[in-house]
């Protein structure tokens, strides 16, 4: 186990570097040259020369790239032109935030995906099979910013049950140890913090869950729809097992392999529609900082989180493979 | 954000997989065929029959219609043009004129004719949604025909390239080029266009290589065919199933993530523009006062992405070799 872990670490080395040539090309295409990129287009003579001293702006590329790729080992991913702090510092701050949303997201996708496309398997054609249907089409046809605005509309304007915007009120006093507002209310036991905190997460947690929630409930369908006429199904039924082993350890374990492979590849969904949500609800997390930085043309931002991102997308994907083993022993056996 | 993330198994129709206990017949999309052997058609004569009895691809394709109607037509349809604002005289900072017999749907904020925005708006979709993915195709198609034909290197090579264009979350991607070539529709174009690259390259690769393996390749060889005939005339053509079904699903795609792309300010032109996903960004604001002005726009990008999601739901339906054998 540890082993694939270390391979698939080694992997991800490549890749990122590939990354870091892309992007490290990226701000040399930007419209108005990387001095621009990296200051804005109001600047002092001293800065451009400081700007361009510190890039190697005279030197061959590879001496750039190299002087790049230090910058990035050390964890300097530039400075924020419009709050003027350090690159890597605002992602810091702001991803317990985002890291919130997108766990309230795939707690609602997984808890209704599931459950949904393995009631609309059993009972296919029926109207919890149509049910599931609809639903997975809204999912993949509505767009998220424009779903997020309905539900902002009725449940919070209109119906008030649920805070407009931000991740809390403005009004509550709270410490924030970790970032993680909800977890900082359970740590420090300010209970109403907690509560609040988690109720600004509903809707833009809906919001973004939606798309994994119809995806998820597809695939388990299908997924659920081919295990529940296997042999060995047929096989444990004929033994008399009890509907409730087969349904948890025969069909719901076996289904769940694609599953959990798609539950993985929505991770990259999820952080491109929290630069939408975050956005609709002035959720500040990395999304609406995104979103703001591209506005603004903030592009040591822009570089340094779709780095930042990428990893994270990796990261994740390498923990979900690595889960496979834990959910089929076949597999353990293999690696 | 997208329908290209949809795992290939299963429809979305519900009529479409065969349910456990019942023959699958009774389903109107694989039935009707009588039970007759057409083996002697070629798939697409096949798929194309299947999907004249499905009626989720009618629908699918009906909206379609539609909308490229409407868009193609929209100079004779829309009673005013895509720039006018002609009720810009009868909006007040507190009022915002609605539906009436001059202003079908009311005006918005700018003054514009929300009936004319939105049928220029599907003009601006349907272009955005067939040049990007016209762009994503011809990309795609290239990068996996070298892949696939070369093998090697050549292989490896567009692979990884592949692989380091979705290890960024597409919105990302796209967001990062639309800010190289500067805020336009063109540069949306061309975002959503390169976002699709690496999905058709992998995607024909792998139809490729699981093709090259088969009988009648290997006969073709035999009988002396060249390396380029061999691709080119029997390999390509059985592998493009999944790329078209992918095309049509873009379609959808495309539409979605131009209103994001313009949502997050990187359309360019006027706030003004008669553009679904500009409108549904400038609704924002009056979201209380008038919820018309975004629903309305939201409501034509969610029924074209339907539209073009049922038909390329039920031509993947169609194409697939396990539901020929089911009947």
């Amino acid at each position: 186990m540890l082993r694939l872990v270390g391979q698939r670490l080694l992997l991800l080395i490549p890749l990122l570097l590939g990354l870091s040539v892309l992007l490290f090309a990226w701000v040399r295409a930007l419209p108005g040259g990387p001095v621009t990129a990296m200051l804005g287009e109001r600047y002092t003579p001293e800065a451009a020369a400081a700007i361009e001293a510190e890039m190697g702006l005279d030197q061959p590329l590879i001496v750039q790239y190299g002087k790049y790729l230090l910058r990035l080992l050390q964890g300097d991913f530039g400075t924020s032109l419009r709050s003027g702090r350090p690159v890597l510092e605002e992602f810091v701050n702001r991803f317990p935030a985002t890291i919130e949303l997108t766990v309230v997201a795939l707690i609602f996708a997984i808890g209704v995906g599931i459950p949904l496309g393995y009631l609309a398997a059993r009972r296919a054609g029926t109207v919890v099979d149509h049910t599931a249907v609809v639903v997975s089409l809204i999912g993949v046809t509505v767009p998220v910013f424009f779903l997020a605005f309905i539900l902002k509309y009725i449940f919070a304007v209109e119906l008030g049950w649920f805070p407009t915007s931000g991740r809390m009120s403005p009004t509550m006093e709270a410490t924030h140890p970790t970032n993680f507002y909800v977890l900082d209310g359970i740590l420090t036991a300010e209970w109403d913090a907690a509560w609040d905190a988690l109720v600004h997460l509903i809707l833009p947690g809906i919001a973004l869950g939606t798309i994994p929630l119809a995806i998820i409930a597809r695939m388990t369908r299908a997924a659920v729809s081919e295990v529940q006429n296997a042999d060995y199904v047929r096989t444990a039924r004929a033994k008399g097992i009890k509907p409730a082993r087969l349904r948890t350890e025969h069909i719901l374990r076996n289904a769940m392999l694609p599953v959990l492979t798609t539950i993985g590849l929505q991770v990259g969904l999820l952080l491109s529609g929290a630069v939408l949500t975050e956005t609709v609800f002035a959720f500040s997390g990395i999304g609406s900082f995104l979103a703001e930085a591209v506005f603004n043309a903030d592009y040591p931002v822009l570089q340094g989180f779709v780095l930042l991102i990428a990893v994270t997308y990796a990261l994740v994907n390498l923990l979900v493979d690595v889960s496979y083993g834990l959910i089929d022993p076949r597999l353990r056996r293999q690696q | 954000m997208s329908a290209n993330e949809l795992p290939p198994t299963s429809g979305a129709e519900g009529a479409a997989t065969a349910p456990l206990h019942e023959p699958a017949s009774i389903h109107g999309d694989d039935g009707g065929t009588g039970g007759a052997d057409h083996s002697g058609e070629g798939v697409w004569t096949r798929a194309w029959r299947t999907l004249r009895r499905n009626p989720v691809a009618i629908a699918g394709f009906a909206i379609v219609a539609v909308f490229v109607l409407v868009a193609l037509l929209a100079p004779l349809i829309a009673p005013y043009g895509p720039h006018e604002l002609p009720g810009r005289t009868d909006v007040r900072p507190t009022y915002i004129p609605g539906p009436s017999a001059e202003y079908w749907l009311g005006v918005d904020r700018y003054g514009g004719d929300v009936f004319s925005k939105l049928i220029w708006g599907a003009r601006a979709s349907l272009l955005v949604g067939v040049v990007s993915t016209l762009f994503g195709l011809t990309g795609g198609m290239l990068l996996g025909l070298l892949a696939g034909w070369f093998g090697g290197w050549a292989d490896f090579g567009a692979m990884r390239l592949v692989d380091l264009m979705l290890s960024v979350p597409s919105l990302l991607l796209a967001v990062s080029i639309a800010a190289i070539a500067g805020q336009s529709q063109m540069s949306v174009i061309v975002a959503i266009g390169v976002v699709q690259v690496p999905i058709f390259a992998r995607l024909l690769r792998g139809s490729m290589l699981a093709q090259r393996g088969q009988d009648y390749v290997l006969a073709a060889s035999a009988l002396g065919l060249t390396r380029r005939s061999v691709t080119m005339s029997h390999v390509l053509p059985n592998s493009v199933g999944p790329v078209i079904v992918q095309a049509t699903l873009t379609l959808a795609t495309a539409v979605i993530e131009a209103a994001a792309l313009s949502f997050l300010g990187l359309g360019g032109g006027e706030p003004s523009t008669a553009e679904w996903g500009r409108m549904l960004t400038a609704a924002q604001q009056e979201l209380a006062v008038a919820p018309r002005l975004a629903i309305l726009p939201g409501v034509c990008i969610a029924i074209t992405a339907l539209g073009f999601t049922l038909v390329g739901e039920s031509l993947r339906e169609a194409l697939d070799p396990r539901n020929r054998t089911r009947r």
